[in-house]
């Protein structure tokens, strides 16, 4: 979707804001958050893709004005409902329990087991990678142009990167296509490439001297050219 | 949610991750054991520090070097490191004297995790994202790095599971270090491809 969070190439965002010395985590909420998702994608509540297009959901003004974790939470706790592992009228009578005794601590329950499981999950890593063997289309070296698609759904093909020639710099493997995967329909797993396109062909006259970006796309994103 | 809330006190923000962990642990989803650990993991073991490891590595080793650039994943395995928030695979970009790579993503914030850890946040808000595909050297400069227009810039915007770190030049001034201490010199921003590595400071 051309949402809010396609970024590349927009203006008026002002000076990159560093903090210097900056901790892990700014408040105990953002630990919350970063284990409940761990969690819930371990645990195949939902799925990466989902994930990332429930942030891509959220209103354009709340995304900017919020971080990257309230980010996260927005998802989660829209997947969750929308899923209905948690019962939507549950979370507001539990949020309005804690807004009458804020200061009433949540009892600690532990679960050595789902512990190992978690730490196990995060020395795994994920499995987009898929053993599915289909040819690729193009070799590194080939022509391609990006399709000037502009779908209302999930989609890994940057608004600024659409329409324009670039050279395949490499074949990945076959990946999971997030534009499916994000909405229920499988994995279709697609020929994922490294392509290259020159700053000029993305940013005309506007372009800095020698400047080139890369994107990671699938297959159904290129036509040759 | 999607309620324009943005101006609501973080208190707001914090009774709503409350409630809905309170729910999850209670249904045996999550549990205060797995919050600990899992912060723990990124707070003390996953950082920078084993990026620093796998540059230093390839600075000593050239074989080591020539394996990091051909299959990132598996030289990186090699020192023990991978895992989620790695995507599936990974792959190092090497600066040279005539070649600057740095690292975005436009669309969210993918970063390499099991190399760097979790991302700061300017990686992950809107100027940087923005602007690091349209106006890269300006960006650099305001980090401080100058480079001539005779260096060519390589941005890398990660649209897929697929993870880049970048494998700064050693700097001068390092001939005489072990592999730890030239480790001690690499900075998280040198593997976003924000910074060069800068030498140790002359002894006085």
């Amino acid at each position: 979707m051309n949402g809010v969070h396609d970024l590349g190439g927009m203006q008026g965002f002002g000076p990159v804001d560093r903090e210097a010395n900056e901790p892990v985590f700014h408040a105990d909420w953002e630990k919350s958050v970063l284990a409940m998702n761990v969690a819930a994608l371990t645990q195949r509540l939902y799925n990466v893709d989902e994930f990332r297009h429930g942030i891509e959901r959220m209103a354009p003004a709340h995304y900017l004005g919020s971080g990257y974790y309230e980010h996260w939470f927005a998802s989660i706790e829209r997947l969750l409902t929308e899923k209905g592992i948690v019962n939507r009228a549950d979370l507001d009578a539990r949020i309005a329990a804690l807004r009458a005794r804020p200061a009433e601590p949540s009892p600690r329950r532990d679960d050595p087991a789902l512990t190992a499981r978690m730490l196990q999950a995060v020395r795994a890593g994920s499995a987009a990678k898929s053993e599915a063997t289909p040819a690729p289309r193009f070799r590194a070296g080939d022509r391609v142009r990006t399709r000037n698609t502009h779908p209302p759904g999930h989609t890994r093909l940057p608004r600024y990167a659409r329409g324009h020639h670039g050279t395949i710099e490499r074949f990945h493997g076959v990946f999971t296509l997030p534009d499916a995967h994000a909405h229920g329909h499988g994995r279709q797993p697609q020929p994922l490439y490294a392509v290259r396109f020159e700053g000029r062909e993305l940013w005309g006259e506007s372009a800095e001297p020698g400047h080139s970006v890369y994107l990671d796309l699938w297959e159904s994103y290129l036509e040759p050219a | 949610m999607g309620g324009q809330h943005s101006s609501e006190p973080e208190p707001y923000v914090t009774l709503r991750v409350r409630a809905l962990e309170s729910l999850l642990v209670e249904k045996g989803l999550l549990s205060s054991d797995v919050v600990d650990k899992l912060v723990s993991v990124y707070e003390n073991d996953v950082g920078p520090m084993n990026g620093a490891r796998v540059v230093a590595h390839a600075w000593v080793d050239p074989a080591y070097k020539q394996r990091l650039l051909a299959d990132g994943t598996a030289a990186i395995a090699e020192l023990g490191f991978g895992g989620r928030g790695g995507g599936d695979k990974m792959i190092v970009v090497e600066n040279t004297r005539t070649v600057h790579n740095l690292v975005v993503c436009t669309l969210c914030s993918c970063y390499p995790w099991p190399v760097l850890g979790l991302p700061p946040n300017w990686y992950k808000m809107p100027a940087y994202r923005s602007r690091a595909v349209l106006e890269p050297r300006q960006v650099l400069t305001e980090f401080g790095l100058e480079l001539p227009d005779t260096v060519e810039i390589r941005v890398w915007d990660s649209s897929a599971e697929v993870r880049y770190m970048v494998l700064p030049e050693r700097p001068a001034g390092a001939e005489h270090l072990g592999e730890a201490e030239l480790a001690g010199l690499v900075t998280r921003d040198a593997m976003i491809g924000v910074a060069r590595v800068t030498g140790p400071a002359p002894s006085r």
